[in-house]
């Protein structure tokens, strides 16, 4: 075993360190922490872009998992890593994500509360651990962990708009991990395993009677990550906690709904494919009209939505949607378009929720108390402004402008950025009678999908229009907000990524339907892990 | 004995259900206390019910499911009271500050 063996577990340990190594440092020295905790992510987003070109390495498809072994224990009894191109592919997403909202951060949002560098490191390393383990309780360890710090963060800043966001967040999350558990135990009890790849290969041999049981635990642990990936009708805490949260937390929520969608898809794929015999495509109906539904309520939220965090909250749920119901089509190459879809959108998403905050900050309160949501408003800010670093940019309101054109541009869906390759990915493959689908007819849910795909970006496009020409053209103070170079490089740069995304579409497109094979294939990702061979211990001990 | 289990379970949950749809913080935390504890059970009963069986190996013993419980449902219990415990202590923290900032123990801050 090489060191690139040993990276794998790299994007665990590090950030759990570095959580570990900030606590004892004081809060006053909130710069020093800072940096020590952007260097930290710095490290994971270079370990995450070798385990991509790892991952990558392979030329083919089928052969891309590499496995861990925890404490050199094989398979089916000790817990594995497993690092595939799709897990590598959300490792690199979580380490981009998590790079900019920490620079942004760094402006003037730690200072909001205690210990943010501290949460913001838990919160990179249970990502990372829920995309990378083979276990499914460990699985569970690493979602609570990841949750744990998701709640100290949607706190961070306090106020009593967080709280009472804070407080609904937590309980339905609390009521979906008692979901989750009950789901693996329910596994347990019918298969004997929690192991992925040993649970995909017991599910094809199972009795009916355990089948049943089998088949209630996968359906209550699904409903554990729907809730998480906010589908209609499990989603509506989601736009007010995403937009109550502070703008750098929000961003980096922007990826933990996409762990819901990871595990859903890495489980449907890998158990319940076309060799899972009876249980084969379990779920899928649900679904695809499950995520149509979430896309209709997403844009029809997003129409009614007066307060951008609304707009951007709403259209987490969209893309959430839209990535359910690609799963739900069971269609292989549509997958590779909706892996495209995550990385566009959830880099969007976040520049989005970063962007809010900067072109608020000049608006008076009273502005929006003429616009009709008071809701999901807080003043509570007001005073943090005095006592900020950094270089104010000239012509903000022209590049404050240009941003959330380009934020709009991609969350409808136009050309030429990705947020339209994406799209155009899916449909392209929907459609596509004779690719590696094979000649599926288009049925009715496939229709809807479409139709709702479009308008979604309709609805998306129409919503920004309103408020940007509200915001920018006529707004009523015509005050110029501060923002700092450090707060606008990280939107900039997120920004400047999804057009490397749209420039290096080939590539990226061929990686993501490399991953979607390989998804497809579930039986190589079993064999890899159930043959791993055992390290010899190393000589004299 | 497979009764009394089921029962317990069953009816910590529906207990712990009907609290948590309940409009006080104080109701849905114990709403949600319950459900941990139905689950703790739950899990433990997929280990199927053995009575006077260890689930660990003496030294030098031979282990088998004549003699032996599966230890693992064991292991995931143990882990599964500590986070629902570390929980319900940060909700209850949540709940303390929501009614500090709005003087009022309703989960939406207003009657």
């Amino acid at each position: 075993m090489n060191w690139a063996n040993h990276l794998i577990i790299l994007p665990i340990l590090l950030p759990m360190a570095t959580a570990a190594a900030l606590i004892p440092i004081d809060d006053r020295n909130r710069t020093l922490k800072g940096v020590l905790s952007f260097a930290s992510t710095v490290v994971l987003f270079f370990a995450a872009i070798i385990l991509v070109t790892l991952a990558a390495s392979s030329q083919d498809a089928a052969d891309s998992a590499f496995v861990y072994m925890l404490g050199n224990w094989p398979a089916p009894f000790g817990i594995v890593l497993v690092l595939d191109r799709l897990s590598a592919l959300m490792l690199a997403l979580s380490a981009v994500l998590g790079l900019a909202a920490q620079v942004y951060a760094m402006a003037r949002w730690h200072t909001a509360g205690y210990h943010f560098h501290s949460l913001f490191q838990l919160l990179l390393a249970g990502l990372n651990g829920a995309f990378l383990t083979g276990d499914l309780f460990n699985l569970f360890v690493f979602f609570e962990m990841m949750l744990a710090a998701s709640y100290g963060l949607l706190l961070h800043g306090s106020g009593p708009l967080r709280v009472k966001a804070g407080l609904h967040y937590i309980a339905v999350n609390l009521a979906a991990s008692s979901l989750f558990l009950i789901g693996v135990s329910l596994i347990y009890g019918a298969t004997g395993t929690l192991n992925m790849a040993d649970l995909a290969v017991r599910i094809m041999t199972l009795g009916p009677e355990s089948r049943m049981l089998m088949e209630a635990g996968a359906a209550l642990l699904g409903i554990a990550f729907l809730v998480k990936a906010g589908m209609w009708p499990l989603g509506f805490w989601l736009p007010t906690a995403y937009s109550a949260a502070t703008p750098p937390v929000a961003a980096m929520f922007a990826i933990l709904t996409k762990v819901g969608f990871y595990v859903i898809l890495r489980l449907s794929m890998l158990l319940f494919g076309d060799e899972a015999g009876m249980s084969a495509g379990f779920g899928q109906t649900l679904l695809l009209y499950g995520g149509l539904l979430t896309i209709g309520f997403g844009a029809v939220g997003v129409l009614a939505s007066q307060a951008m965090g609304r707009i951007a909250g709403y259209s987490v749920l969209v893309s959430s949607g839209t990535l359910l119901a690609a799963i739900g089509l069971g269609n292989s190459a549509v997958i590779g378009g909706a892996l495209f879809y995550v990385v566009s959108s959830t880099l969007t998403i976040c520049a989005f929720f970063l962007l809010i905050e900067l072109v608020e900050r000049g608006r008076d309160a009273g502005a929006d108390v003429l616009a009709v949501t008071m809701e999901a408003y807080g003043d509570l800010d007001e005073d943090e402004d005095e006592k900020e670093v950094g270089v104010a940019v000239p012509g903000t309101l022209a590049v404050l402008g240009l941003c959330f054109c380009t934020c709009a541009i991609l969350m409808s869906g136009l050309p030429p950025l990705s947020g339209f390759l994406a799209k155009f990915a899916i449909l392209h493959e929907l459609f596509n009678e004779d690719g590696f689908g094979g000649n599926m007819p288009i049925g009715a849910g496939q229709w809807i999908y479409v139709a709702l795909l479009i308008l979604s970006g309709l609805a998306a496009m129409i919503a920004m229009n309103r408020i940007g020409i509200r915001t920018f053209w006529t707004s009523i103070e015509g005050t110029i907000p501060r923002v700092f170079l450090i707060e606008i490089t990280p939107v900039l740069l997120l920004l400047l990524a999804t057009v490397f995304l749209s420039l290096q579409a080939g590539p990226a497109m061929r990686y993501m339907d490399a991953a979607a094979k390989s998804l497809a294939n579930p039986k190589n990702y079993t064999d890899r892990v159930l043959t791993a061979p055992r390290v010899a211990p190393a000589g004299g001990v | 004995m497979e009764l009394v289990l089921s029962a317990g379970i069953g009816v910590l949950t529906a207990s712990g259900v009907w609290l948590l749809f309940r409009p006080r913080t104080y109701q849905v935390i114990i709403g949600l206390s319950l459900l941990s504890y139905a689950v703790n059970l739950f899990i433990f009963g997929m280990g199927r019910l053995r009575v006077n069986a260890p689930p660990v190996l003496e030294p030098g013993g031979v282990g088998g499911l004549l003699t032996h419980t599966d230890p693992i449902p064991q292991a995931l219990v143990l882990t599964a009271i500590v986070i629902g415990f570390a929980m319900t202590a940060l909700f209850l923290v949540v709940l303390l500050a929501s009614r500090g900032f709005t003087g009022t123990d309703h989960v939406d801050g207003r009657e």
